[in-house]
């Protein structure tokens, strides 16, 4: 996902410990690379023109015994970014580098050090090939580059230090200080996190977001830290950015979210490319369990408001039921098939942008409407059960997101029915009479006040019916989710764009 | 765990998820505002002795109205079996334990 294999240090990032390179020409190599071999008479006739230094990684008595600087700690490797040997850098006075050669190539190697006929015999004659290819450097060696990444990286992460003591069981030791959602996590080393970081380009230090209850800035870092404890792999690390960022805008209102005693939590869903660069799940089960992806994203937005914002239930979180999508509930729209644009283009996002929409909402409800073969009756279907959404009295207070499976919406293709039009169609059919709501109708006290009577009234505001298409190729359902409080006093669905 | 060259231990480190407003050591519970109404369990570890100190201290909590309900251990040599820990902390706000000797 990113170019660069480590993170890279900013300004007060950068840690102290970053050894400086010396001034003029500085090659890096290793005696188990045969270009490095190749290409020793070369780097004995730049000792000799002028200032070399040679770092070797592997054996300190190559190129020759007393000619290299002893780099088998991988340390001047590590910090300046070295991929191949041979590498030749040119580095100026204040000792920033210039300009670098990834293996060997006469022409760039002549260019950058000055010096004419490298490689080149008296006479003139090729000792060397014009060019080959060099070797792997040992600094990013699969095998090693995580250890390194913890010795000569890790200061860079600002997060406190937790020490467990020898007898703790490291899952246990995270339920005991109150870390987790109710279920294990991986506990989050410097090691993991380190390799989590690498999943995005921002630097740690970046502040995502301020996060409610507590009102805490949040940086990259600890973003990271709790994805890594929600299961994440470190490709998911922009979408779990793009979310945390969307749920603690003042639209969304995650303070009312935690607060309310209704039963709602962030809704994470995905559009673009990326849905399928992770392998999420937006077919069979899409809104259920098995798909990594899909759970540990959701599953990591939530530990960020519990552990960095401070959101726990029975404190700031009221809630009298809360419901199972509180754990993790995030799910990409199945957009390859589907007849509509995608949520994220309703929010005004261009189709093929990677996005997250968030949407305050309870658990899913089926809809079950296996008759239907024409819109109209199967609009009707879902506008009987939109009705009753959270109080068949309950009109214009709350949102829903309405999503549309495969066969449901095969029904709107097949007659040209457009996601606008099906979602006039529902707001015509959603037309309820005050009668109906005024308390004590039905025998029933809930309601609205008498001079409702006689009114017409929507059972959502204009924006806040939204359709999402996904599920799994057989069944004539659909599912509805409740929303909280609606509109600016409560909370609104907020898209953002997920960067890299 | 890991077990170094010269036989010390490595500490294993983990990041902290959280705003780090708290210590990072584990916290005490709050201690109770009163005991008037409080029921407080008290375990004797059947180590000798340890009912004259435990009915004293419950002759005090009970002057002070606190509800006392009175565990033991079968034996001092072993943790307190499990059904013994859930029955305390079920039904009690707070347990003191007694050593003796």
């Amino acid at each position: 996902m990113r170019a660069s294999r480590r993170i890279v240090y900013s300004g007060d990032m950068s840690p102290p410990t970053r050894p400086p390179l010396p001034r003029g020409l500085v090659a890096f190599v290793k005696r188990d690379c045969p270009t490095c071999v190749l290409v020793a008479p070369v780097l004995r006739r730049l000792a000799e023109a002028g200032d070399l230094t040679v770092y070797t990684q592997d054996d300190p008595s190559f190129p020759e015994e007393g000619m290299a600087l002893d780099d088998t700690s991988l340390e001047i490797s590590w910090h300046h970014d070295i991929e191949a040997v041979p590498t030749l850098l040119r580095v100026d006075d204040s000792g920033e580098e210039e300009q670098r050669v990834l293996g060997w190539h006469r022409e760039e190697w002549e260019q950058l050090s000055g010096v004419e006929k490298l490689g080149r015999g008296a006479a003139g004659e090729d000792e060397l090939p014009d060019q080959r290819p060099g070797c792997g450097s040992l600094s990013v060696d699969p095998v090693l580059a995580p250890d390194l990444a913890v010795r000569f990286g890790a200061s860079a992460l600002a997060a406190r230090r937790i020490e467990l003591s020898v007898l703790e069981d490291e899952i246990e030791a995270l339920f005991d200080r109150g870390f987790t959602d109710g279920l294990p996590v991986v506990p989050p080393t410097e090691r993991r996190v380190l390799a989590m970081l690498e999943g995005t380009t921002r630097d740690p230090s970046e502040v995502v977001a301020t996060v409610a209850p507590d009102l805490v800035e949040c940086t990259v870092e600890k973003v990271a830290i709790n994805a890594v404890m929600a299961g994440c792999r470190p490709e998911y690390l922009p979408v779990v950015l793009a979310a945390v960022e969307a749920v603690c805008t003042d639209e969304f209102n995650i303070h009312g979210v935690l607060a309310t005693t209704m039963p709602v939590g962030p809704v994470v869903v995905v559009n673009g490319p990326i849905r399928r660069t992770l392998g999420m799940n937006a077919a069979i089960n899409a809104l259920g369990q098995g798909n990594r992806p899909n759970l540990t994203i959701g599953r990591a937005v939530q530990l960020v408001v519990r552990n960095v914002g401070g959101g726990r239930p029975g404190e700031v979180d009221r809630a009298t039921f809360g419901n199972p999508g509180k754990l993790s509930f995030c799910f990409p729209e199945d957009e390859e098939n589907s007849p509509w644009q995608p949520l994220s283009a309703d929010f005004g996002a261009e189709p093929g942008v990677d996005c997250v929409t968030v949407f305050a909402g309870e658990g899913p409800r089926n809809i079950v409407d296996q008759l239907s073969r024409e819109p109209e009756s199967l609009a009707r279907s879902f506008a009987v059960n939109l009705r009753t959404l959270h109080h068949p009295k309950a009109l214009l207070g709350f949102d829903c997101m309405l999503v549309v499976s495969p066969e449901h919406s095969r029904v709107f293709a097949e007659a040209g029915w457009s996601k606008r039009q099906l979602t006039d169609r529902l707001h015509e059919l959603l037309m309820i009479d005050g009668d109906e709501v005024v308390r004590g109708a039905g025998g029933i006290a809930e309601g609205f006040p008498e001079g409702m009577s006689g009114k017409r009234l929507p059972k959502f505001r204009p924006e806040g019916l939204r359709i999402v298409r996904c599920g799994g190729g057989a069944g004539l359902f659909s599912a509805m989710i409740g929303g909280w409080a609606s509109g600016p006093m409560g909370s609104q669905p907020v898209m953002r764009e997920i960067r890299p | 765990m890991t077990r170094l060259e010269n036989g010390s231990v490595k500490p294993r480190l983990i990041l902290d998820p959280t705003s780090e407003r708290e210590p990072a050591i584990r916290q005490r519970l709050p201690r109770p505002a009163q005991l008037r109404g409080l029921k407080v369990g008290l375990l004797d570890i059947s180590k000798a002795r340890g009912d004259v100190f435990l009915d004293r201290v419950d002759e005090r909590l009970q002057e002070a109205g606190a509800t006392v309900l009175r565990f033991s251990k079968p034996t001092f040599t072993k943790p307190a079996p499990l059904d013994l820990r859930q029955e305390i902390a079920s039904k009690c706000d707070a347990v003191i334990e007694a050593l003796a000797d």
